[in-house]
């Protein structure tokens, strides 16, 4: 493959002024959307939790929990044959993309209604019908994928973008710089999405990375990066129509580095004594994606407590009903130990 | 004498070794001042310091990658891989660079690595975090293969391997970290302290590379196992009561071959058991070793029991897991036969 026009004009069109300007005020129907859409992807959590700790849920189960703001935002860009691909930390995205609560937490709790059929568990899950292309549990080795995902749009030639998610830790895998040159050199339309939560597992992203500043990584090979307040899902929103319009209009590839944080621990298994219980509760009080949304709609007079209490009632029973399937639905029979391994 | 898991015994080890000797140096991701995601060098970064012990980024190929450079140099890195499934990326450098740097410089240079990661399953880790790729390893010229199978022998052969010149890859069976495994998910869990291997000395002591234990004797049948699988073969056999001899091969590279042949010349039947995938496992070299060895004393067929030809699942792990059921019905064939 021949390469293209070199991206550097576009790399140097952004900065990370322009794009704060652009953080534009929610409408009601989009703060109702994304208060639903957060507050969803919570419960759902909170109830794996419990689960988890009730012994339905066994091995590794990586709670989403503080970060509900970068997939919700960036899903608020998309259009219809749009790509997701993630690493283990996935069960957000996947509700995010449409995925049914119950078809999610039945995999959790390893059972033939799981969208893997039990086969996958909590990382690795998959849905053809809603473009989401797995959570991965290998730590970066979704991002050689999602590049892939990419090229098969640019070689159709349709303008559908794909999203790219992995971490801090994950970003800094060998294989995730081949595929951000191999982006850049054929002019990919991927978006990468750098959650930086501050911690690879125990590790706080600088005792780990020599470039804190996850946006400008992949500035050696031209490809333009935001810094983007993961906590604020309109500035994540505006991020994404910024990167969503850069990747449709034949750019190339572009890295959103969303400044995120998660409450819970790496995994189930995790006292996460690496960090002071104040640093947790600040975020919580003072940066909760949830929350910020509340104030606002509240503020404007575009929702009460009570009609909130509304909302949080049908999450919850959504969550109720997922719970209560992944329970009672029986495990895969024995035979699908041999099924879906070559045909 | 004091009582340790496997998990102390290793720390214990390499605590040992970076005492010893300033060339030692353990790395690896979360293994500084998180102390590794299985605890096993929580400590070390506070006695030997950063320079000694430290974190890494999630780059195992680099890890490993740095570590071969760092022993032609003489020095001796000791590195953890967090799991063994997460070993792909550095599987070029371990079989590429460590396994063949003495041979390709005509003796000049070596590779005095160690390589340790947690193996298997039993722990509810699904297709990523559970996987046992030794065989992967033992098809290479020129690397050690160690899978302890107590803290005992965990802790000598772990300073057996430090001390090593070549390069060893040390397989810590992740279900049997914490207490040995008779095979029922259900069953009491039994602590080390409660077990004879697991009293170990708090000093030097070392388990030669290349040697088996032949941990129950019997006459009747040959059992070869490692890891795991030699703890759910043991309650197997004293659940049926078969006079089985029981070999823990320990070291998988070099093969301690006079062990084996030693016994199946007594007992004439064989049955290989390893959690990994069957087909192309290590138990098909096993089997393709005893007959080469013991053909004119055999009086049954050699089987195997092992992992299915599947991806290691999720929901089934208890019916992929070669336990005691399986076990039972291998021996009693070959008994029979």
């Amino acid at each position: 493959m021949a390469p293209r026009k070199p991206a550097s004009a576009a790399a140097r069109k952004s900065t990370k002024s322009d794009i704060a300007e652009k953080i534009s005020e929610f409408n009601k129907e989009q703060e109702l959307n994304a208060y639903r859409e957060m507050l969803l992807i919570r419960r759902f959590e909170e109830k794996a939790g419990q689960l988890y700790g009730m012994g339905f849920i066994g091995g590794f189960c990586h709670l989403y929990i503080g970060q509900e703001a970068v997939v919700v935002g960036m899903q608020m860009a998309l259009k219809d044959g749009d790509q997701v691909i993630t690493g283990y930390r996935d069960h957000g995205h996947m509700l995010a993309c449409g995925m049914s609560a119950r078809g999610v937490m039945a995999e959790l709790t390893g059972r033939e209604g799981g969208l893997s059929k039990g086969k996958g568990g909590s990382m690795h899950m998959f849905s053809k019908e809603k473009n989401f292309y797995g959570g991965h549990g290998i730590v970066g080795a979704q991002v050689s994928l999602g590049t892939g995902l990419g090229f098969a749009n640019h070689y159709r030639g349709n303008d559908n973008v794909s999203l790219a998610y992995f971490g801090d830790g994950a970003a800094n895998q060998g294989q995730v710089y081949e595929s951000f040159n191999m982006a850049a050199l054929w002019r990919l339309p991927v978006i990468y999405i750098i959650e930086n939560n501050r911690y690879a597992m125990g590790t706080a992203v600088n005792r780990a990375s020599s470039q804190t500043d996850f946006s400008q990584r992949g500035a050696s090979i031209g490809i333009p990066g935001l810094k983007v307040d993961g906590m604020d899902v309109r500035a994540v929103k505006a991020a994404a129509d910024y990167a969503v319009e850069h990747c449709r209009s034949g750019n190339g590839p572009i890295i959103l580095e969303m400044q995120t944080y998660r409450y819970r621990g790496h995994s189930m298994s995790d006292p996460a004594k690496y960090r002071s219980k104040d640093e947790v509760q600040k975020m919580r009080s003072e940066h909760d994606p949830i929350e910020q949304v509340k104030a606002r709609l509240i503020e404007k007079g575009w929702a009460t407590e009570d009609s909130l209490k509304d909302i949080d009632k049908e999450v919850r029973e959504i969550v109720a009903d997922a719970a209560d399937f992944a329970q009672a639905n029986p495990e895969p029979a024995v035979s699908e130990l041999y099924t879906d391994i070559l045909l | 004498m004091a009582r340790m898991t496997m998990i102390e015994a290793l720390r214990s080890a390499m605590d040992v070794k970076l005492a010893d000797d300033p060339s030692v140096i353990v790395f690896g991701e979360d293994v500084g001042y998180f102390g590794g995601v299985f605890r096993c060098t929580a400590g070390l970064q506070a006695r030997y310091g950063e320079e000694r012990v430290f974190d890494t980024p999630i780059n195992e190929s680099a890890i490993v990658g740095m570590a071969v450079g760092m022993a032609a140099q003489g020095m001796r890195p000791c590195v953890e891989i967090q799991f063994a499934d997460y070993v792909f990326p550095a599987y070029d450098q371990i079989t590429q660079e460590a396994a063949r740097l003495r041979h390709r410089s005509n003796g000049q240079f070596t590779c005095p690595l160690v390589v340790r990661m947690p193996t298997g399953g039993g722990i509810f880790g699904g297709q990523t975090h559970s996987q046992s790729p030794e065989a992967l390893f033992t098809h290479v010229a020129g690397l050690k293969v160690v899978i302890p199978s107590n803290p005992y022998d965990a802790k000598g052969l772990l300073i057996a391997a430090i001390e090593d010149p070549d390069p060893v890859i040390f397989l810590e069976p992740k279900r049997i970290y914490n207490g040995p495994f008779a095979g029922d998910p259900h069953g009491k869990s039994v602590p080390w302290s409660a077990h004879p291997a697991g009293e170990v000395p708090e000093g030097h002591y070392s388990v030669p590379l290349g040697t088996a234990s032949v941990c129950r004797e019997g006459s009747a049948v040959t059992v070869l196992a490692y890891g795991t699988m030699v703890h759910v073969a043991q309650a197997t056999v004293d659940r049926m009561g078969v006079d089985a001899e029981i070999i823990d091969l320990r070291t998988l590279l070099p093969l301690d071959l006079d062990t084996i042949r030693a016994s199946v010349e007594k007992t004439g039947r064989c049955v290989v058991i390893h959690e990994a995938t069957r087909t192309s496992g290590f138990g098909a070299e096993l089997i393709a070793e005893v007959q080469e060895a013991c053909f004119w004393h055999l009086l049954a067929p050699i089987l195997r029991v092992a992992g299915w030809d599947a991806p290691y699942p999720h929901a089934q792990e208890w019916d992929y897991f070669p336990g005691p059921d399986r076990i039972a019905r291998a021996l009693q064939q070959v008994m029979e036969a």
